[in-house]
């Protein structure tokens, strides 16, 4: 790519959607763009450049929006993987000690970084979770994004942003100059295809939903609408995980911080349960009448 | 300020390590080989090294053997940056003692991720890579 190039391509992602790229990103310009380009039926990022310039304004939303995908990283963020192993995941093996069972739900999954870190998580805590059922489900509004997150097929940049080099060699397998997450750890994720202004009740109740760096790009009414629905699939003594930016202060109180866990939630009790009426309600007369007689 | 040592062959690849680590704080030292590297680490022991494999005279594995067995040579965290991106390259590193591996092409945000990795860089005192 050449430096005017470039440098057309990170004034138009500027103007056009706030993105600011530092002057050193190339890689990531060409790992979005040429598969754009490639789709296209252009020869590469140059050809590409020249049709934007051409005045295509599709074109430019395409690129705008293949460059905007949230870019995520194994681990990213460090501290709620440490909040998960340290915090949460020690409070479910006692609370789920009888059924050994334990629930997640990575509500914006992407392209698998996070539900395979998770998996990595869970793995690494080796005989503590021995005979227990885990489930991992990782949604995303994306098709294509969860195809690329079944396979688990990641380039060498992908491997080194946030993966510890032990773990790289301990959960992937080397092809070519590509790394696959083991198939041992993919199994461990089940992916569908899901919009979150959609009802997602069937899904059924978590015990962790991860849920990061997606609901910033939604306005005031449809958050507090998605606070109030994931409420309702977290267990009572579960937890929801937010981004580093995110939070539900001043939005809902069905959930509440987590003291001293940043991006760590819980549902507020009370609260909570009167969101979960529609559904608990259901149930709940029919056990008050057996517990009546 | 911590010091970090960069053995390279090549001055233009210690010219971009340069850059980057002085943009994170670190003192940086060269060294274009092994034995060159050895001499460094006998002046003063460095906190990192960012450590070349393929080099004329030693290459970076030897120089790393010679290393972790000098007085004080266990302490420095030795971040592995190369064009062998073989697993079998990754793994004889590790058991080498090497604490983190860097598969060449790198930026400054592959950098920052493993020297965060290896506890050399804290994960709140820079803000996390990201697009913006």
């Amino acid at each position: 790519m050449t430096p005017p190039d470039y440098e057309y391509l990170r004034k138009v992602l500027k103007d056009s959607s706030g993105l600011d790229l530092s002057a050193d990103k190339q890689y990531l310009i060409e790992s979005r763009l040429l598969p754009l380009s490639r789709k296209c039926g252009l020869s590469g990022i140059s050809e590409l450049v020249q049709k934007m310039k051409g005045g295509s304004a599709s074109l430019v939303a395409q690129v705008v929006e293949a460059m905007t995908t949230n870019e995520t990283f194994f681990f990213r963020d460090k501290v709620p993987f440490d909040h998960f192993r340290d915090s949460i995941m020690p409070g479910i093996l006692q609370a789920r000690a009888g059924r050994k069972s334990v629930r997640i739900w990575c509500a914006a999954g992407s392209t698998g970084q996070e539900p395979y870190s998770l998996a990595i998580c869970l793995k690494e805590m080796g005989a503590a979770l021995a005979g227990w059922r885990i489930e991992i489900i990782a949604t995303d509004l994306s098709q294509e994004v969860l195809e690329k997150s079944k396979a688990g097929i990641y380039s060498q940049f992908e491997v080194q942003r946030g993966l510890p080099i032990q773990m790289l060699v301990k959960y992937f397998k080397q092809t070519g100059e590509f790394w696959q997450v083991n198939a041992d750890i993919r199994a461990m994720i089940q992916h569908r295809q899901l919009n979150l202004l959609n009802d997602f009740s069937q899904l059924g109740v978590f015990d962790v939903i991860f849920c990061r760096n997606v609901l910033i790009y939604f306005d005031q009414d449809t958050k507090i609408d998605i606070f109030n629905r994931l409420a309702r699939q977290t267990e009572a003594d579960g937890f929801l995980v937010l981004g580093a930016a995110e939070t539900v202060v001043g939005l809902t109180d069905v959930f509440k911080p987590y003291p001293e866990r940043r991006g760590l939630y819980r549902p507020n009790g009370a609260r909570a349960a009167v969101a979960k009426l529609p559904i608990a309600g259901v149930a709940v007369p029919k056990t008050a009448v057996m517990a009546g007689r | 300020m911590q010091t970090c040592l960069v053995v390279d062959d090549s001055s233009i690849v210690r010219k971009i390590a340069r850059r980057i680590l002085e943009g994170l704080n670190f003192q940086v030292i060269e060294a274009e080989d092994g034995v060159d590297a050895l001499v460094a680490c006998k002046r003063a022991m460095p906190e990192a090294v960012l450590l070349d494999w393929n080099m004329p005279v030693m290459d970076g594995y030897h120089f790393l053997s010679h290393l972790r067995r000098m007085p004080g040579g266990d302490s420095p965290k030795v971040v592995f940056c190369t064009t062998e991106t073989g697993i079998e390259h990754i793994e004889r590193a590790l058991e080498g003692g090497a604490n983190e591996y860097i598969m060449k092409p790198f930026d400054k945000d592959i950098v920052l991720a493993k020297f965060q990795e290896v506890g050399l860089i804290e994960v709140s005192s820079i803000a996390a890579p990201g697009v913006s």
